[in-house]
C-alpha cells in the first residue's frame, strides 16, 4: 500500500504542513516536497487541491489527500507497517484525540493571532487571558490523553501531539514578539515538559522551523499585511 | 450515570448535527436513549458530558462522552465496525469520504443559515455561494447512488440531515434545488426513502416552521 510516488506540496511556517512532515519522517517515508508560494500558487496545486486551493497536499501515486488531519489519518492507514501508529487503535481514544485536534486548530491561531494583531493594551491583556483559558484546558487533556506517559500519544509521538507541537514554533514567535510567558511552567508544568520532549524528538528537530525565521515572518511581512488591511 | 451501560444520545430534534448521530445509529441497527435537552436551559448531564463546547448532539456511552458530531459518526463506526460499515476499506477512499464530510461540515450549515439571516445583496451572495456548494457536491457525487458509492456511508450521512432544510433555503432565498443541482435532488429523495433517514429527519414543512420561529426570536424581518 505505502510504495510509489510520494509528493507532499506545504509551506516552511504552516503548522498543517509541519504536521504531515514530522509524522512522514517519524515513519521514515520518503517524499518529494514542494515549498508554495500562497501568493503565486502552482499549477500543481490547483490541480490537486482545486476544492480548496490550501496547502497541505500529499499526492500518492498521483491522487491528492487534502486537509492534514485527513492526511495524518491517510498516512496512518497506508503506512501501517511502518513506525508507530499516528491515531491511537481505542475507538474511545480515537475520538477523543479528534476531538481535541479539532479544539487545537480551532483555538490556537486565533488565540495567538489575537495576541499578536491586539492594537490597544487592554485587547492585549483580554487576549491573553483567553489564550491561558485554551492552555488549561489543554494541560487537562494532556493528562487524560498522556495517562503519566511523555506524550499526548503515549509513549511516542501521535495525532495529538504533531497537531499541537506544529504551533510551537509560532507560539514562542508570539512570546518572544510580545514579550510574555505563556508556556508558564508553573501554570502549565505539564505542556511545559512535553514541549521540551516534543522539541527534542528527532523526527521533530529536523522540520520545526526556527522561532527567528517566525518572529522575522511576523514583524516583516505579516504585521505590514495586517495595519495595510485595517488602514483600508 | 458514570457506570449507566447503554447508549444515550443528548440532541435537538431539529439539529441537522444531531441527525447525524441518529441515522447512523439506525444504520447500524444500534439501540440509544435519546434525550431532547432544551438548548435555553442546558441540563446538568450536558454541561458534564460537554463541558469544552455545552452543545449537542453529545453521545454517551457507557458513560463516557463522545462530542462532535462527525467525531461521534466515526466512533459509532468504529465501536460497532461489525454492523454495517459506513467507510469503505481502502484507506485512499476513507481520505475522500473524509474530506467531503469534513468539506460539508465547512460549508453547509454556515452557508445555509446566511440564506435566512441575511437580505439583501448579502443574501443573494450567500445563494450563489449555496448553489456553488451544491454543484460541488453534484460534481463529487456524479452518477453514483450515493456519496458512499452502491452503498449509503459516511458522506451520505454527513449530509442528509440537510436535505430537510433545502425548502427552507429554498423558499427563503428564492432558488431551486432540483434545478440548480439535479443530481443532488434525486440523491436527497432517494435517501428520503430509507429508513434511517424517514424516522429521524423531520418533514420540510416542521423545519420551515422552525426557521421562521428563529427568525422572529432573532428579529430578522
Amino acid at each position: 500500500m505505502g510504495e510509489g510516488e510520494l509528493k507532499l506540496l506545504g509551506t516552511w511556517g504552516s503548522p498543517f504542513a509541519i504536521r504531515v512532515r514530522i509524522v512522514l519522517n517519524q515513519k521514515e517515508v520518503k517524499y518529494e516536497y514542494f515549498e508554495e508560494d500562497l501568493t503565486n500558487k502552482s499549477e500543481l496545486l490547483l490541480k490537486y487541491n482545486p476544492i480548496h486551493k490550501k496547502i497541505p497536499v500529499l499526492v500518492h501515486n498521483g491522487r491528492s489527500v487534502c486537509e492534514s488531519l485527513v492526511i495524518l489519518q491517510y498516512i496512518d492507514e497506508a503506512w501501517s507497517k511502518s513506525g508507530s501508529s499516528v491515531i491511537p487503535t481505542d475507538p474511545y481514544e480515537r475520538a477523543m484525540a479528534r476531538f481535541w485536534a479539532a479544539y487545537i486548530d480551532d483555538k490556537v491561531i486565533q488565540a495567538l493571532l489575537g495576541i499578536l494583531k491586539a492594537t490597544t493594551e487592554e485587547e492585549k491583556t483580554y487576549k491573553i487571558s483567553e489564550t491561558m483559558s485554551v492552555m488549561e484546558l489543554l494541560e487537562e487533556a494532556f493528562e487524560k490523553c498522556s495517562k503519566g506517559k511523555t506524550f499526548f500519544g503515549g509513549d511516542t509521538i501521535g495525532f495529538l501531539d504533531v497537531t499541537l507541537g506544529s504551533y510551537l514554533t509560532w507560539l514562542k514567535a508570539a512570546e518572544k514578539l510580545s514579550e510574555l510567558i505563556l508556556l508558564d511552567e508553573t501554570k502549565f508544568p505539564k505542556l511545559v515538559e512535553w514541549t521540551e520532549q516534543f522539541l527534542s524528538t528527532d523526527c521533530v528537530k529536523e522540520i520545526m522551523p526556527e522561532v527567528e525565521k517566525a518572529e522575522e515572518f511576523i514583524t516583516k511581512t505579516l504585521k505590514p499585511r495586517w495595519a495595510a488591511a485595517s488602514s483600508k | 450515570m458514570e457506570s449507566h451501560k447503554g447508549v444515550t444520545l443528548l440532541d435537538f430534534w431539529v439539529s441537522p448535527f444531531g441527525q447525524r448521530a441518529r441515522i447512523a445509529m439506525a444504520e447500524k441497527g444500534i439501540e440509544f436513549e435519546y434525550k431532547e435537552e432544551n438548548l435555553a436551559q442546558k441540563s446538568e448531564l450536558l454541561l458534564k458530558m460537554n463541558p469544552v463546547h455545552k452543545k449537542i448532539p453529545v453521545l454517551v456511552h457507557d458513560g463516557k462522552p463522545v462530542c462532535e458530531s462527525l467525531i461521534i459518526v466515526q466512533y459509532i463506526e468504529e465501536a460497532w465496525p461489525e454492523k454495517t460499515p459506513l467507510l469503505p476499506s481502502d484507506p485512499y477512499q476513507r481520505a475522500q469520504a473524509r474530506f467531503w464530510a469534513d468539506f460539508v461540515d465547512k460549508k453547509v450549515y454556515d452557508c445555509g443559515s446566511r440564506l435566512w439571516k441575511t437580505k439583501g445583496e448579502e443574501k443573494e451572495a450567500a445563494k450563489k455561494e449555496f448553489i456553488e456548494i451544491l454543484q460541488i457536491l453534484e460534481s463529487e457525487l456524479g452518477d453514483r447512488k450515493y456519496f458512499g458509492g452502491e452503498t449509503f456511508g459516511y458522506v451520505d450521512v454527513a449530509f442528509v440531515p440537510f436535505t430537510a432544510w433545502f425548502h427552507s433555503y429554498e423558499t427563503e432565498a428564492g432558488f431551486s434545488v432540483e434545478e440548480s443541482a439535479p443530481k443532488i435532488s434525486t440523491w436527497a429523495k432517494r435517501c428520503g426513502e430509507r429508513e434511517s433517514v424517514k424516522k429521524h429527519l423531520y418533514e420540510k414543512e416542521k423545519v420551515y416552521e422552525f426557521v421562521c420561529m428563529l427568525k422572529k426570536r432573532l428579529g430578522i424581518e
